[in-house]
């Protein structure tokens, strides 16, 4: 069961945090688990949004030893040159907070991210109910 | 189009936020309050998020850049009715909402924008010890 929605404007970003809610509680996580699901999606999205110029989501139901929840963003961005730096704690290149990558990588208990100057990034969070 | 309700109750302004917010309507929210301030002469502004179950760092910064412009315009902000789940979420996502004031309720809420107020009028000590009973508050008026 996979669900992609467009990430192409700040209303699509209010669409994914309900679609993220909706697939969280069907995967059975707690509130919290679903509260930092649902918030890691929003970062990630306005990213995708801000900095890739628009891209779409994934919303996957997986199953290891517990269901689980994975989302992968995809942009035909610029990509991110330095993904080191861009996971550093308080780095920005634009107007955030420079709290997206690093904060969202704390809330997921699997975080992937693979960029290509020129090609875009894809970002793969995982949460599993516990 | 949705937008966010402000109300008037005496010199403060209260909103409550209960749709999920976007860009156009944060931006919206804070022309409409900023406005609002000046034409009501207001001292306080008390933002009720319990309707809120997510809480990102774009939210995190509408809500600061709200308390900023507010504090320019001399009114006082206070956040009250956080949810337990999105104050765990904040907190580990690293964003602790630095120069915005929280409170648990709106109860709490509006006393302490009634104090805040009483102190910038001048009817309260600075802080609520920081001078000993009967030292100075006399000669000061």
């Amino acid at each position: 069961m996979a669900d992609t929605l467009p990430i192409r404007s700040s209303e699509d970003i209010v669409l994914v945090r309900t679609a993220v809610r909706k697939a969280a509680i069907a995967a059975k996580l707690g509130l919290v688990d679903q509260t930092k699901l649902v918030t890691a999606a929003s970062e990630i999205a306005r990213n995708t949004l801000d900095y890739g110029k628009g891209g779409n989501v994934i919303i996957e139901r997986v199953q290891a030893a517990k269901p689980g929840i994975r989302l992968t963003f995809e942009d035909r961005g610029p990509g991110i040159p330095n993904l080191e730096l861009a996971l550093t704690d308080g780095w920005t290149s634009g107007s955030g907070m420079g709290l997206g990558l690093s904060g969202t990588r704390r809330l997921m208990d699997d975080f992937h991210i693979a960029s290509k100057p020129g090609e875009g990034t894809t970002v793969i969070i995982t949460k599993w109910s516990r | 189009m949705d937008h966010i309700p402000i109300l008037r109750m005496g010199e403060f302004l209260l909103i409550t936020v209960q749709v999920d917010m976007h860009d156009r309507l944060a931006i919206n929210l804070q022309d409409n309050l900023t406005e609002q301030i000046v034409r009501y002469n207001s001292r306080g502004v008390l933002i009720d998020i319990s309707s809120l179950d997510v809480v990102d760092s774009f939210i995190g910064r509408m809500l600061g850049n709200i308390a900023a412009m507010s504090r320019v315009l001399d009114a006082q902000t206070v956040v009250v009715g956080m949810q337990p789940a999105v104050a765990i979420t904040l907190v580990e996502l690293g964003l602790s909402l630095p120069g915005i004031r929280t409170a648990l309720n709106v109860e709490r809420g509006m006393q302490i924008l009634r104090e805040e107020t009483a102190r910038a009028m001048g009817e309260l000590p600075e802080e609520p010890d920081a001078q000993p009973l009967g030292g100075g508050f006399d000669e000061a008026v």
